[in-house]
């Protein structure tokens, strides 16, 4: 009976269905509950049990998969792949979200702007990550990714009466629909050159055309520009530090990780699947990509006063550190990529964390000077902005170190030295404004005002944030582990 | 002399349909407008993959088609509700007076 299940179409889409049921769910509770706090909570409730369920059900994936020694789990005949990648992925997700829904509770509160819907579209955005991470089919992953685009749009603009917040999403929308209008006429031009959207049939047609051919050109130029709006890369980044600023925090934590790993995995699934034999195409294209966003998002992120605006650009720099990956092109750059993409869940959730402990009462918590004198404020929180910050800027003991590391190595053992050089430079610089926000923490005045105070939700997502950025750096191991996945035949 | 039309031609309209969109979405001043040349690249989208569905005698480019016309829907309605939420708070529709956010 079980080896029957493993096998069917629902076995494969079990997280997604969760997924969706319990963001149905949850839409349903609030009409039917009475408004008042005690229903808020159960809400909140809600979706972190359905974190768990699509844990449970994700979990069970795994462990089939890596009994039977890692088959790619096909369903929907060849719509969906279960594979070692789309696992990796997922989990990251699932991280991201669960983090999100744990510190979203206190900060909308605080915002007044409390309802079933916000945890709704984050489990529709997941939702629809589930099938970019897992979609081996143009139009499924072209819904996916719409699915969750679309729930970020809303999400982004949820503090309605909030002009920063209207401003951020109306400018994440235009080119957001910009990008998803380019990725799709990318899409059209591949079904196109195949007759089919199989990713697997396209795989053929692109490889008996080449390189050279202007079709090819012209799906590489729409699927990339379109790739590099989504994961923020420079120069197609200007929505990234608007966006971030403008909306609401846990949701920006969860864009700034969840989205990103989202687009790189769809990057992943194009240009390391069909597009592979098209190498030289997007080659050069990608290594200039990959150049400007760490010298823009290391330059611009130096002159910034708004901490969630430096987020931003540093969030910029670090996808150009993935990019990288992708440039070195061999199994160590994948692995690579997935350990970077992991342990940025949770150092760059960790350091959204605290500026949402930071938001109470009036105070925004968003500006430098807020963070001034944290240490004698709040050591507990200080402290693991260090933490986050030292991960952030790569350094050992903390897992972004392993990250930076595995990128650099990747590109050494695949002769790119210069570019090794290079990269290594930028993160030197990074360090810079990195440590004046330490400074300032360690440092500067202490200020007056409310004391902070964590709700049980950010405490719980506080101590894991910390326990893994710090933990995978000093036994790196599952997550070399979970990274090899994707690698495997 | 006139050709028939074939694949090529509409390959070309889809493309001057794509850079019209690009080209609205990047330079016009107000939304609604920018909205409208967003639809403009999405049916650039669609011509395409009929084009290419009758070309290489597949289904799947038409099936396509009507998930890209539904997913455009969804995309106007989150757009205009995004525009409205602004029009409240701020009394225009001009991407020029959207400039809270700068650097």
């Amino acid at each position: 009976m079980t080896a029957f299940y493993t096998g069917t179409d629902h076995f494969a889409v079990l997280p997604a269905l969760l997924l969706a049921l319990f963001g149905c769910a949850v839409l349903l509770f609030e009409f039917v509950l009475p408004v008042g706090m005690a229903s808020r909570r159960a809400l909140a409730a809600l979706t972190l049990a359905g974190e768990g369920f699509t844990a449970y059900s994700l979990y069970r994936q795994h462990s089939y998969l890596s009994s039977q020694g890692w088959p790619a789990l096909t369903a929907f005949q060849g719509a969906v792949t279960i594979d070692g990648l789309a696992l990796a992925f997922n989990w990251m997700f699932l991280a991201a979200a669960g983090l999100a829904a744990l510190i979203s509770y206190r900060y909308l509160e605080t915002e007044g702007e409390h309802s079933g819907e916000y945890y709704g579209l984050l489990l529709f955005a997941q939702f629809g990550m589930f099938f970019l991470a897992s979609g081996t089919d143009l139009i499924v992953q072209f819904t996916g990714l719409e699915t969750m685009a679309l729930s970020f749009y809303v999400l982004v603009g949820f503090l309605r009466g909030r002009r920063r917040s209207n401003e951020a999403a109306l400018k994440y929308f235009v080119l957001g629909v910009l990008s998803s209008g380019l990725i799709l006429y990318g899409f059209s031009v591949l079904y196109g050159i195949s007759g089919s959207t199989k990713l697997s049939a396209v795989a053929g047609a692109v490889a008996g055309r080449g390189a050279g051919d202007p079709l090819i050109w012209l799906a590489v130029a729409t699927l990339g520009a379109g790739l590099f709006f989504k994961i923020a890369a420079a120069p197609f980044h200007m929505w990234a530090p608007d966006a971030y600023d403008g909306g609401p925090t846990p949701v920006v934590a969860y864009l700034s990780v969840a989205s990103k790993a989202a687009a790189f995995v769809l990057l992943l699934r194009l240009f390391l699947g069909p597009l592979a034999a098209a190498r030289e195409a997007w080659q050069g294209l990608t290594v200039m990509v990959a150049l400007a966003s760490l010298a823009v998002g290391t330059i611009a992120a130096l002159s910034q006063d708004n901490v969630k605006r430096l987020l931003a650009y540093s969030s910029i720099a670090h996808g150009g550190y993935v990019l990288l990956g992708l440039v070195a092109g061999n199994a160590r750059g994948l692995q690579g990529i997935v350990v970077y993409l992991l342990t940025y869940v949770f150092m760059n959730t960790g350091a959204f964390l605290v500026l949402v402990l930071l938001r109470r009462g009036e105070a925004e918590g968003n500006h430098i000077d807020d963070l001034s004198g944290l240490m004698r404020r709040s050591p507990a929180a200080a402290v693991l902005m260090l933490l986050f910050l030292l991960s952030l800027g790569g350094l050992p003991p903390s897992s972004g170190f392993i990250a930076k590391y595995y990128i650099f190595l990747a590109l050494v053992e695949s002769g790119h030295y210069a570019l090794a050089a290079v990269g290594a430079i930028f993160a030197a610089a990074g360090l810079y404004y990195y440590f004046r926000l330490v400074k300032t923490m360690f440092g500067g005045r202490e200020l007056a005002g409310e004391p902070l105070a964590a709700s049980m939700g950010t405490r719980v997502a506080m101590v894991s944030t910390a326990v893994v950025t710090l933990g995978l750096g000093l036994y790196p191991e599952p997550l070399l582990q979970l990274a090899l996945l994707p690698v495997k035949p | 002399m006139l050709h028939p039309v074939g694949t090529g031609h509409y390959l070309v309209l889809s493309l001057a349909l794509l850079l019209v969109g690009i080209l609205g979405v990047l330079t016009r001043r107000n939304l609604v407008i920018v909205l409208m040349s967003v639809e403009l690249i999405l049916n650039a989208v669609n011509i395409n993959l009929i084009a290419f569905s009758k070309h290489t005698g597949n289904l799947a480019g038409q099936v396509f088609a009507i998930f890209v016309i539904t997913l455009a829907v969804a995309e106007a309605a989150v757009g205009l509700g995004l525009l409205i939420a602004l029009f409240r708070n701020r009394e225009t529709t001009s991407a020029d007076e959207v400039n809270l956010l700068r650097w």
